[in-house]
């Protein structure tokens, strides 16, 4: 399906524009890995991980990824003509 | 002190507002103005549904309960936002490119306008969601319910079960008259979702101000709320890794699958780029949503007494310190929440009803045709208020029948869990080509009975719908069959066990069936048009067969999408096709087009099938798909045939224009024949004839002049009778009736008989010749042949222009061919000439020599006759011409 080849060189833009949809996908990847790592805060009997900590670490988070997906999104929005003229590469899950 | 009374005075006026609100974003979109509808804003707010009553009130209580667990319900959300660009982009692309107006459209769609596929996602839809739209009742009645324990001034509680029902038939009245004020259900509810869009502010900002306020009015700011949170029940961090993974993905998988997620995502989509603003401002929307539940949970956890409900702390933490306006906001953000998610679930599930069951089944009682008469529009309009009525009701009854008890509250991940079922059968739809309508049948079924069986049905409590000895032993005594435990999975949080097995086996069906199972046509193609819906948006499955008729299915139209926009779509169909009038010939991509203008307001099901009953079945099989091959292959022969026709016709033309050339030059050559003839035969006559009458008229003539006149008269009737032989000759000659007689003769003694002929070697003309090659035997026409010789060596005498005239004659036998040549010393012929030469009447030079010029013509004529040729030898010093014979006597062909 993919087997059309493209140039190898792009021009610098669409370079660019090809690097942010691969930003855009990897993402959710990475909000999933750090939402993942409190799990890794055990804590011992005698001081324990406390929720509020986590709580903060968490929003911190929240708010950073909403912030990159905001930049993300913003730089994309340029490349509206990019999907219907060239059409994108089939994609996989 | 907040009265009962107010808080019914303000939540009416607050239902009249939206009233309002929804009245007058229908009337502007009506009258055009709809850009500020249509903001990117207004739609991420609209997504603001997920956060129903459930999550409002109840992530406190979650909170309260299990930490921030709470927490997962908006993560897995988030993730799914921020990864718009995997599955929402795609979504939304072919929710607009096929006209989706339901998830349980989008699966029946993809699966080949499968309806029974959409019957099962639309049962198991209702299923799931209508213990959550109990569960919002049940939220708004404990809301006033605590609201009235407050209140002094009155002692009346109000009765709970009156309260649910009032909220309900509210909410029915509000989602009859908004949701399907236009029976496209693809077409924008304007008026709903600013309705929603309003709500979703107000419940933000309920929530903010109850949270601001108890951070700063009730404890002293963030650090004391920090140490607060540290000094509470639920301070430590103590989330089991397998729940926060499980729940974030269950979370994850419901916001795609959910009915009414999917209604306000890809339903209710005005702009594929409204998606790039919502993957930020919706993560930030429930980040706010979800900042201050901890604190407010840990305050009220602090400040109320043990026995308070955790689930009402955003509403009985006001009311404690005495802030009656922010417990009446908190209590309409509740409110809010409720509302607009039961209206926009009743919107979607009513769509999915309507289309998949109620319009298939009247289709069917009225004779499974479009074609009766009514009006198929107000059939379906009424439909989806009757689904819209029968959902609610339906929550209503839930909501009775189970009490309004704790068991609620788990609800809502029960419901969470069922939908998610949908999720394999509908990414894999979106990625894999391979999936089919057996696979997705196999697998919903399969998370369909787990789901019941492990969640669903345990989660009504012990006893109550399954007997104790199953949940203890398991099903008929199989202790892997334990609901709780199923193949000994014993010692797992329930939600997670449930969730865990019933994706795993329904993923598994899913795979499995699909690979073992054969995709008709139109999943195929189906298949390819949503998982590459970036490449082709544009085609789409086909309907072949020009057997409908244009005026049945304009009839169908009217009372589907209405007289008005039926009548504008087929001409400007038929304006397209370059016809004018109302009746587009009803051509493939035209069907496609109104079946995709259908499916906006009935699904894609329905309007496949409605079609395709004027079409009379004519779907694409594989059958249609090999005649068009076998036509096309057809075709492809046919003009082949023409093509060698064509040029067999152009061969033959080209033989007819030579052939007409040929006759014309013949003709040409008959009239130059004629006239020389004509000529000829004048000139001896008119001598005859002048010498004739000085013979009859002149009285005293001489006998020597007697004698010379007559001598005259005789030499031009010889002249005259040799012409005529020649002429007489040739034409036999040329007529082919000439009989041949063979004859067996010596070259030599015919060469003799010649030049005697002629005259012989004389001043006038010395002939040599070489004896010694002579000697060569013939069998042929020897007299024909003579008489070549006898017309070379005359022309020779005559036309040889040299001063002492010679003519060598030499022969010799060349392989079996006799060449003679008889070569003068004159100055030959000139060379523009020599291919005239043996034509009739062609005579060259001066005419000082008699004759008609008929004598080589005859030699070219016997020669064609004996088999041999005579041909001018160029180059020989002279006049040359060259006799060749073969001497095996093949005579041509008499």
């Amino acid at each position: 399906m993919s087997g059309e080849a493209g140039p190898v060189f792009l021009q610098r833009r669409t370079y660019r524009r090809r690097r942010l949809k691969d930003a855009a996908r990897l993402l959710p990847f990475l909000g999933a890995i750090l939402f993942s790592v409190p799990l890794l805060w055990q804590g011992t009997p005698e001081a324990p991980t406390r929720t509020s900590s986590v709580m903060l670490y968490l929003f911190v988070v929240w708010a950073g990824l909403a912030g990159l997906s905001a930049v993300i999104s913003r730089h994309l929005d340029d490349d509206q003509d990019d999907d219907t003229h060239q059409g994108d590469p089939p994609e996989r899950p | 002190m907040a009265t009962l009374n107010l808080l019914v005075v303000v939540c009416i006026l607050y239902v009249a507002l939206l009233f309002a609100v929804a009245f007058a974003a229908d009337r502007a979109a009506r009258a055009g103005r709809i850009t500020w509808l249509r903001s990117p804003i207004v739609y991420t707010l609209s997504l603001s549904i997920y956060c129903t009553a459930w999550t409002f009130y109840g992530a406190v209580g979650f909170a309260a309960r299990s930490g921030l667990e709470y927490l997962t319900i908006y993560l897995g959300p988030t993730l799914v936002m921020i990864g718009w660009w995997w599955t929402l982009r795609k979504m939304v692309r072919i929710g607009r490119s096929q006209r989706i107006t339901s998830i349980a459209d989008m699966i029946s769609s993809r699966y080949g306008k499968s309806n029974l596929l959409a019957v099962f996602v639309t049962l198991l839809a209702v299923i799931g969601t209508t213990p959550y739209i109990a569960l919002q009742l049940q939220s708004v009645t404990l809301s006033v319910a605590t609201f009235a324990r407050n209140d002094l001034t009155t002692t009346v509680v109000p009765d709970r079960d009156s309260t649910a029902l009032l909220v309900a038939v509210g909410l029915t009245l509000f989602t009859i008259l908004f949701g399907t004020r236009n029976l496209d259900a693809n077409e924008r509810h304007h008026g709903v979702v600013m309705a929603i869009a309003l709500e979703a502010v107000v419940k933000l900002f309920a929530l903010l101000a109850v949270g601001a306020f108890v951070v700063w009015g009730m404890s002293d700011g963030i650090s004391a709320t920090l140490a607060r949170i540290d000094a509470s029940e639920i301070a430590e961090w103590r989330v089991p890794g397998s729940r926060w993974v499980g729940l974030t993905m269950l979370a994850a998988a419901a916001f795609l699958c959910l009915p009414r997620m999917f209604q306000v995502m890809v339903v209710e989509n005005e702009d594929e780029r409204h998606l790039r603003t919502a993957s930020w401002a919706f993560p930030a929307y429930v980040m706010l949503m979800s900042l201050f539940v901890v604190p407010i949970a840990a305050v009220g956890l602090d400040l109320l007494p043990s026995a308070a409900n955790p689930d009402m702390f955003v509403l009985t933490l006001p009311l404690l310190a005495g802030q009656d306006g922010l417990a009446i906001l908190s209590f309409l953000g509740g409110f809010s929440s409720a509302t607009s998610m039961v209206i926009v679930a009743a919107i979607a599930l009513s769509t999915m009803v309507s289309n998949h069951i109620v319009m298939p089944i009247w289709l069917y009682a009225t004779g499974g045709s479009a074609m009766v008469s009514g009006d198929v529009r107000s059939v379906a309009l009424r439909a989806r208020r009757l689904s819209i009525a029968g959902v609610v009701v339906l929550g209503y009854l839930y909501f009775r029948v189970s009490g309004g008890g704790t068991a609620l509250a788990a609800i809502g991940l029960v419901s969470f869990a069922g939908v998610a079922q949908f999720l394999p059968a509908l990414m894999g739809g979106l990625f894999w080509r391979g999936a089919t309508r057996a696979g997705a049948l196999a697998g919903l079924l399969a998370g369909f009975v787990i789901w019941l069986y492990c969640l669903f049905l345990p989660s009504f409590g012990p006893s109550v719908v399954l007997p104790q000895t199953v949940l203890d032993h398991g099903l008929f005594g199989f202790s892997w069959l334990r609901p709780q435990a199923l193949f000994g999975a014993a010692g797992m949080d329930g939600v997670v066990h449930a969730v865990m097995w019933s994706m795993l086996l329904n993923t598994a069906a899913f795979i499995i069936v699909s690979l073992l199972s054969f995709p008709r046509p139109i999943e195929r193609l189906q298949g390819a048009q949503f998982v590459n819906v970036f490449q082709h948006s544009g085609t789409r499955g086909s309907w072949t067969g020009g057997l409908a008729q244009s005026e049945d299915l304009l009839i169908m139209s009217q009372r589907i999408i209405g007289a008005r926009d039926a009548q504008a779509f087929f001409s400007a169909a038929a304006r397209r096709q370059g016809i004018g009038g109302y009746l587009p010939e009803p051509s493939p991509d035209f069907l496609q087009d109104l079946e995709r203008e259908l499916s906006g307001s009935v699904g894609a099901a329905t309007a496949h099938a409605m079609v395709s009953q004027i079409m009379g079945g004519a779907t694409v099989s594989v059958e249609d798909l090999m005649a068009v091959a076998d036509e096309t292959a057809q075709i492809m022969e046919y003009s082949n045939r023409l093509e060698a026709k064509s040029e067999e016709q152009a061969r033959t033309a080209r033989q007819l224009r030579e052939a007409n050339q040929k006759l014309t030059q013949l003709s040409v050559q008959k009239d130059a024949f004629l006239s020389q003839v004509s000529h000829e035969l004048r000139t001896p006559m008119t001598s005859i004839r002048a010498f004739s009458e000085i013979l009859r008229d002149t009285e005293e003539l001489s006998a020597s002049d007697q004698a010379k006149y007559a001598s005259i008269i005789h030499d031009e009737t010889v002249r005259l009778t040799r012409l005529l032989d020649d002429l007489l000759m040739l034409s036999v000659l040329e007529s082919g009736q000439v009989t041949l007689n063979n004859q067996h003769g010596s070259l030599s003694a015919m060469l003799d008989r010649a030049v005697a002929a002629t005259g012989g070697t004389t001043e006038a003309l010395r002939i040599h010749r070489d004896r010694s090659t002579e000697d060569i035997h013939l069998h042929t026409d020897l007299d024909r042949l003579a008489q070549v010789f006898i017309n070379l060596i005359t022309n020779a005498r005559k036309y040889c222009d040299a001063q002492e005239p010679e003519l060598s004659i030499s022969a010799k036998n060349d392989n079996g061919i006799l060449i003679v040549d008889f070569i003068d010393n004159g100055s030959g012929i000139a060379m523009d000439h020599q291919d005239v030469i043996f034509e009739k009447f062609s005579r060259v030079g001066d005419l000082k020599a008699s004759g008609a010029g008929l004598g080589l013509a005859i030699c070219r004529e016997i020669m064609a006759r004996l088999g041999g040729t005579i041909t001018y030898l160029p180059g020989q010093g002279g006049a040359a011409f060259r006799v060749s014979l073969p001497l095996e006597a093949r005579l041509a062909a008499q």
